[in-house]
């Protein structure tokens, strides 16, 4: 199981799942769509506004529908918390390089879907939050990256290759802003061994 | 060997004369590379601490820097960042990342052309480059490098190839730079 080479020696608690585990399938409420948009024709498709909107869009991504390529996953405590602003920021940022490798990246937080909304607006993501809740981080827990005792998820890392299993996974201390480079690490891998969709 | 120092991140792409922006004597024991972004407010705080350091370090230290410029929430830091780098390819790099930094306000494309006829520049030239994006391939490539190296935010220091995890404060920079200098890493 491959570590960032920055991040070999700052493992966490040691619950988040390991690599070679199958990944749990989820499908949740989510900001944008990873199809295209029909209009732009970029990818990353936000939900239809409504004037009176009371009800979240009814926009959900599952993971059994990613199969095919490979899938970032990124747990994080919330919206607007100082670290994750960072760490959105930066992974927004590397958005391009991680389409090198056709990997979908997806934010999962247990804020509900205004939340996620504002603040996906607010730092221009450009790819998925999902909301993890209701049930309450039930996503989070199934991939051993909840916080019970603080009622939000983790910050943890997945790379989970094209046939929906764990590759390689990253629990940080709930302060530290984890960085890229153990993802990008992990893609090449996957790559090498020719395992990503062409 | 302590934890702190076991889980400290290294630079992925050393420094290199050819290709990197270097201020200070050539020979100095101690290597201060930042990784930063033109329009970031830390980073605007950092600039005068290191011109400070710089002083007091004398011959101790040489500075390089390299890009990361957090386009989404920076929409002025990639333009900015191209400025100075076009300023580089004419010899001024430097003058221009000053420039950039102590106007830290004011980085609309026609600021930048009266910073690039301030430090003395080819204005054709500069404005071709920019245009044509000559240096956003370089940009790219100083932002990946970063992200390898473990950088997670600007400013990002390395002290001799090495992260400075702690507070980038005049004192403890100037404290990791005598350590460094003595031979302590």
């Amino acid at each position: 199981m491959s570590k960032g080479k920055n991040q070999q020696e700052r493992s966490g608690p040691d619950s988040a799942l390991a690599p070679g585990a199958l990944a749990p399938d989820f499908k949740l409420r989510t900001t944008q769509s990873l199809r295209p948009d029909r209009e732009t024709g970029a990818p990353g498709a936000t939900a239809p506004e409504s004037k009176l909107q009371t009800l979240p869009p009814d926009q959900f991504i599952s993971l059994s529908e990613l199969r095919g390529r490979p899938v970032i996953l990124v747990f994080y405590p919330a919206d607007w918390s100082p670290v994750c602003g960072d760490e959105v920021v930066l992974f927004n940022e590397l958005l391009p390089e991680f389409q090198r490798f056709n990997a979908a990246l997806l934010g999962v937080s247990v804020d509900s879907f205004w939340c996620h909304s504002a603040f996906a607006k607010d730092r221009k993501l450009r790819f998925p939050l999902l909301s993890d809740f209701e049930p309450k981080g039930a996503v989070s827990h199934s991939y051993g990256a909840y916080r019970q005792q603080d009622g939000f998820s983790d910050r943890a890392l997945f790379v989970i290759d094209a046939q929906g299993t764990i590759r390689w996974s990253y629990l940080s201390p709930l302060d530290v802003n984890p960085g890229a480079d153990g993802i990008l690490e992990a893609l090449e891998a996957l790559d090498s061994k020719r395992e990503v969709a062409a | 060997m302590t934890q702190a120092r076991m889980i400290r991140a290294k630079l992925a792409v050393p420094v290199s004369e050819d290709r990197d922006h270097i201020r200070g004597p050539r020979i100095a024991p101690v290597t201060l590379l930042e990784y930063g972004d033109y329009e970031c407010p830390y980073c605007g705080q950092a600039y005068y601490v290191v011109k400070e350091l710089e002083q007091r370090a004398g011959n101790l230290m040489k500075l390089v820097f390299r890009n990361f410029p957090l386009t989404t929430v920076h929409p002025h830091a990639e333009r900015a960042a191209e400025a100075a780098e076009a300023a580089g390819a004419q010899g001024k790099f430097w003058e221009m990342h000053d420039l950039l930094y102590e106007n830290q306000q004011a980085l609309e494309d026609e600021d930048l052309m009266k910073y690039a006829a301030w430090a003395g520049l080819d204005i054709n030239r500069f404005v071709r480059d920019l245009r044509e994006g000559r240096y956003l391939n370089r940009l790219r490539e100083d932002f990946l490098s970063g992200t390898r190296s473990g950088v997670n935010g600007t400013p990002t220091f390395f002290i001799n190839g090495f992260r400075h995890d702690g507070s980038w404060d005049l004192t403890t920079l100037m404290t990791a730079i005598e350590e460094a200098a003595g031979g302590k890493r």
